[in-house]
């Protein structure tokens, strides 16, 4: 039943996209159109992505680990703070506001005060990405909690069904889809997030070995290590959509 | 007879509106009453209160004796929509109200793999309700109720939602599951074919706010056959019926 040739035909079309823009950089590099200091050459960056490659994983490692670390913070929060919410009416009007509020400051204005407050480790990194992941998180699962329907809450009332058995059988699976939705966004936040913050003040980390390279005016590494931060966000967007998948099996049924 | 559920005098008003005066029901042992009424006059909101999920300001529900106005969890009800979760299995789906009383997923299973041929469910177990026809829906939704409880059932306009041609191949399945299953059932219905061809007895429930004005029997014995319908005794319990509306 797995319609297979337009799945194919569907990613063709990008990834020759993709191709042909890295072969128009490539001949106007070599032409000599763009002056190798200003804009390096995709060869270029994948020799200096190879020559740093011991190095990038190293820094990759700290990094991922920032980032997973306080996304699992920050999806827990998100989660308490959501069930909370959707409990109590009056917590709801108190919270939601606030909530909006803390994401209306910029990112790179609070990071140097987190790293004055909590030092130059793991801490005030760790904080930052829980400040823009639970977000996505909290919203998503409160809109999801909330657009229960109304007839099958009284349906399982009429059965007996406690509040809680409400919650586990209606709301929380009901809300699993908007909850996935969030988590891809709020994984790609969880990595940003952290180069964010070590570039403010850190001793590794792809954010550290930016500014390190960009000092030194290795825009060819530079270039690698924003490649090499892609290719990790669209990963770990990738591995939601295999984990949704295999949480939310009627999904692929409903296709 | 020994009356199973009593339901007497109730009166209701939401928000100043009244919506039911003093409605007497009863309800016997193995036998099925419609309700029969224009949509507005306060059917579901009858079967709301029956059910315990509303508090009538006057009156009580009592069942075998007990009273249990406004306690939720002691009659099975169907609405009118299947209700059947899109996420859960259809077997999943059915054994819910085993499962929230506490029972175990697999132990819940079994109990409701019993029942599945009966109700012409049989290869439906591990399909999801997207993958059902309407009318298969509403089998496992009538399957889900009956595994609540095997006293009292509420329907609402089961079968409205279907087109003419299902709906009476699902009367033709109703009234040949309920020969072998003999559950007591209330059914709310605006089709007055539907009333006369399924019910025992039947009240009227007519007026603003809602009054059950008339008790209406139909004798033919069952199970019924199908061309009942077209017999002379069916039009004229129509006939009555439509008077009275």
């Amino acid at each position: 039943m797995k319609r297979k040739s337009p799945n194919i035909t569907s990613k063709l079309l990008p990834v020759t996209a993709v191709f042909l823009l890295l072969a128009i950089w490539q001949a106007a590099s070599s032409a000599g159109v763009i002056p190798g200091f200003l804009l390096p050459s995709p060869l270029e960056v994948a020799m200096a992505f190879a020559e740093d490659f011991p190095l990038l994983m190293e820094n990759a490692r700290v990094t991922l680990l920032e980032a997973f670390i306080g996304l699992a913070a920050g999806i827990l929060i998100g989660f308490v703070t959501a069930v909370l919410m959707d409990c109590f009416e009056w917590l709801y009007r108190a919270v939601y506001p606030l909530i909006v509020l803390t994401q209306t400051v910029p990112t790179v204005a609070i990071a140097p005060l987190l790293v004055l407050w909590f030092g130059y480790e793991m801490l005030p990194k760790v904080i930052l990405i829980v400040i823009v992941t639970f977000f996505p998180i909290t919203v998503s699962l409160l809109d999801g909690f909330r657009a229960a329907d109304k007839d099958t809450i009284s349906l399982l009332r009429s059965m007996g069904a406690s509040k809680a058995q409400i919650f586990r059988y209606v709301k929380f699976p009901g809300a699993l889809g908007a909850f996935f939705a969030s988590l891809r966004i709020s994984v790609s936040y969880a990595v940003v997030g952290a180069v964010i913050s070590e570039w403010l003040g850190g001793f590794n980390g792809l954010g550290v070995y930016m500014t390190r390279v960009k000092k030194a005016f290795s825009f060819d590494k530079m270039f690698a290590v924003i490649f090499l931060i892609s290719a990790i966000s669209l990963l770990l967007m990738w591995s939601v959509n295999v984990l949704q998948k295999v949480s939310m099996p009627w999904e692929e049924e409903n296709r | 007879m020994m009356a199973e559920l009593k339901v007497s005098g109730i009166t209701f008003a939401y928000e100043e509106a009244p919506i039911l005066e003093n409605v007497n029901i009863e309800l016997h042992e193995h036998e099925l009453v419609s309700i029969l009424g224009a949509s507005g006059c306060g059917k579901t909101t009858l079967f709301h209160i029956i059910s315990g999920l509303h508090k009538p300001q006057q009156g009580k529900v009592v069942l075998n004796g007990k009273d249990i106005t406004g306690c939720p969890g002691q009659i099975s009800y169907m609405m009118q929509k299947d209700l059947l979760l899109p996420y859960r299995t259809i077997e999943d789906n059915v054994s819910l109200p085993l499962v929230l009383k506490g029972e175990k997923k697999r132990k819940a299973r079994e109990k409701v793999s019993l029942y599945f041929e009966e109700f012409g469910l049989e290869g439906t177990q591990k399909k999801y309700p997207c993958q059902l026809s309407g009318g298969m829906r509403q089998r496992a939704a009538l399957l889900r109720t009956y595994m609540f409880s095997r006293d009292v059932a509420l329907l609402d306009e089961p079968f409205s939602a279907l087109d003419t041609l299902t709906k009476s191949e699902m009367h033709r399945w109703y009234l040949d599951v309920m020969d072998k299953i003999h559950l007591s059932t209330l059914f709310i219905t605006h089709d007055i074919d539907e009333a006369i061809l399924l019910s025992d007895r039947i009240y009227l429930l007519t007026g603003k706010p809602g009054r059950v004005t008339e008790e209406i029997i139909i004798k033919e014995p069952k199970p019924r056959k199908k061309e009942f319908n077209l017999t002379e005794e069916f039009l004229e319990y129509k006939r009555r019926i439509l008077e009275r509306l």
